[in-house]
C-alpha cells in the first residue's frame, strides 16, 4: 500500500485570484518580502499497488480525468510506501 | 407539437423548476429528468440547469459530468440535438468536454448576483438564433466560478468560428474576451452563465430571457 500526496495547482499562466488576495493582504500584516502566492488544494489518500512505479501510474491516471482539469490546472504526485 | 425539453436534475441542482417554469410559459413541455437514469426519454432538447451539482465538490461539475445520464446527454448532443448549460450547467458542459475552456474563480473573488447587460454576439446557436447580433438583453447573474478562461489557440477558433454567442457588456467576473457565453462548432450545444429563465416574465424584472429560451423551443420543434 502506498501513501499519496496529490498537490493540485493551477497551471503556470493561469490568474490565480485567491493567490493574489492572499498576497495582497500580507503587508499589512507585516510579513514582507513574500512574493508568488499560488493557492491549490491537497489530496491525499492510500492505493493498492504492487509497486511504486504502477502506484504512481493508476494515480496520474485518476489525475488526468478526475482531480484536475487540465484546461486550467496540473498536479504533483507524492508516493511513498506506507 | 409542443417541444418537449428535458431538465436534468442533480443532487444540489437549484433552477431546474424555475427552467421548466419558464419552459411551459413559452408554450413548451418540460419534464424533470434525474441525472441516475442511463437514458433520456424522448425529447427536443435538453437543458443542464443551475445551481452546485453535487456540491460541486473537488470543481463545479467535475462530478456531475460522470453522473450516468451524461452519456446519454452526450448521444443527444452528437446526434444534433439542442443541449443548453446554464451556470452551474455550463461548468457541467465544460467539465465534460462539450464546450472548450473552464470557469474559474470571479476575479475579484466576488460572488456575483444582480441583473447584467449582455450583448448577442452570434445567432448560429440555437439558443440566439431568433435573437439579432448587438441586441441588447437584461438578465441576471449568479455566480463565483464564471470567469471563462480558454488558451489562445481556443479563444482563436471560437472567434473565427463564430461561436462567441453571448458578451458581458460591463464584464463582471474577468471573463477572457467578455464571454458570458459560446457555442459548440455545431451551434447545437451552448453555456452561458446567465439565466435567462429568471429573465422570463416581467413581475421578475426583465423578460429578455424569453428571446433565448423561445430560440431554444424553436431550435428543438425543428427538429422533431
Amino acid at each position: 500500500m502506498f501513501a499519496v500526496l496529490v498537490e493540485v495547482r493551477l497551471r503556470e499562466g493561469i490568474a490565480d485570484p485567491e493567490g493574489t488576495t492572499v498576497e495582497r493582504s500580507l503587508p499589512a500584516l507585516g510579513f514582507e518580502g513574500i512574493d508568488g502566492v499560488r493557492v491549490g488544494k491537497a489530496i491525499r489518500f492510500t492505493v493498492e499497488a504492487d509497486d511504486e512505479e504502477s502506484a504512481r501510474t493508476r494515480v496520474q491516471e485518476l489525475c488526468d480525468r478526475f482531480l484536475t482539469n487540465p484546461v486550467i490546472e496540473d498536479s504533483v504526485i507524492m508516493v511513498e510506501a506506507a | 407539437m409542443a417541444a418537449r425539453v428535458g431538465v436534468v436534475l442533480f443532487p444540489g441542482s437549484n433552477c431546474e423548476q424555475d427552467v421548466a417554469e419558464a419552459v411551459r410559459a413559452l408554450g413548451g413541455q418540460a419534464e424533470v429528468v434525474w441525472h441516475g437514469d442511463q437514458a433520456l426519454p424522448a425529447l427536443d432538447a435538453v437543458v443542464v440547469p443551475g445551481g452546485f451539482a453535487h456540491g460541486d465538490y473537488l470543481r463545479p461539475g467535475a462530478i456531475a459530468r460522470f453522473s450516468p445520464i451524461m452519456a446519454a446527454v452526450d448521444r443527444f448532443a452528437a446526434e444534433g440535438g439542442p443541449v443548453v448549460g446554464i451556470c452551474n450547467g455550463f461548468q457541467v458542459l465544460t467539465e465534460a468536454g462539450l464546450l472548450p475552456g473552464a470557469l474559474q474563480k470571479n476575479a475579484g473573488l466576488k460572488f456575483v448576483c444582480r441583473t447584467v447587460e449582455l450583448d448577442v454576439a452570434s445567432t448560429r446557436s440555437v439558443l440566439t438564433a431568433e435573437a439579432e447580433v448587438g441586441q441588447r438583453l437584461r438578465i441576471p447573474v449568479n455566480h463565483f466560478e464564471g470567469n471563462y478562461t480558454c488558451d489562445d489557440t481556443t479563444l482563436q477558433e471560437l472567434q473565427e468560428g463564430d461561436r462567441i454567442v453571448l458578451r458581458y457588456v460591463d464584464n463582471p467576473n474577468g471573463s477572457v474576451d467578455d464571454i458570458a457565453g459560446i457555442a459548440n462548432a455545431g451551434g447545437n450545444v451552448v453555456g452561458l452563465m446567465p439565466h435567462p429563465e429568471r429573465a422570463a416574465d416581467a413581475l421578475l424584472g426583465s423578460e429578455d430571457g424569453r428571446v433565448l429560451l423561445g430560440s431554444l423551443l424553436a431550435s428543438a420543434a425543428a427538429t422533431v
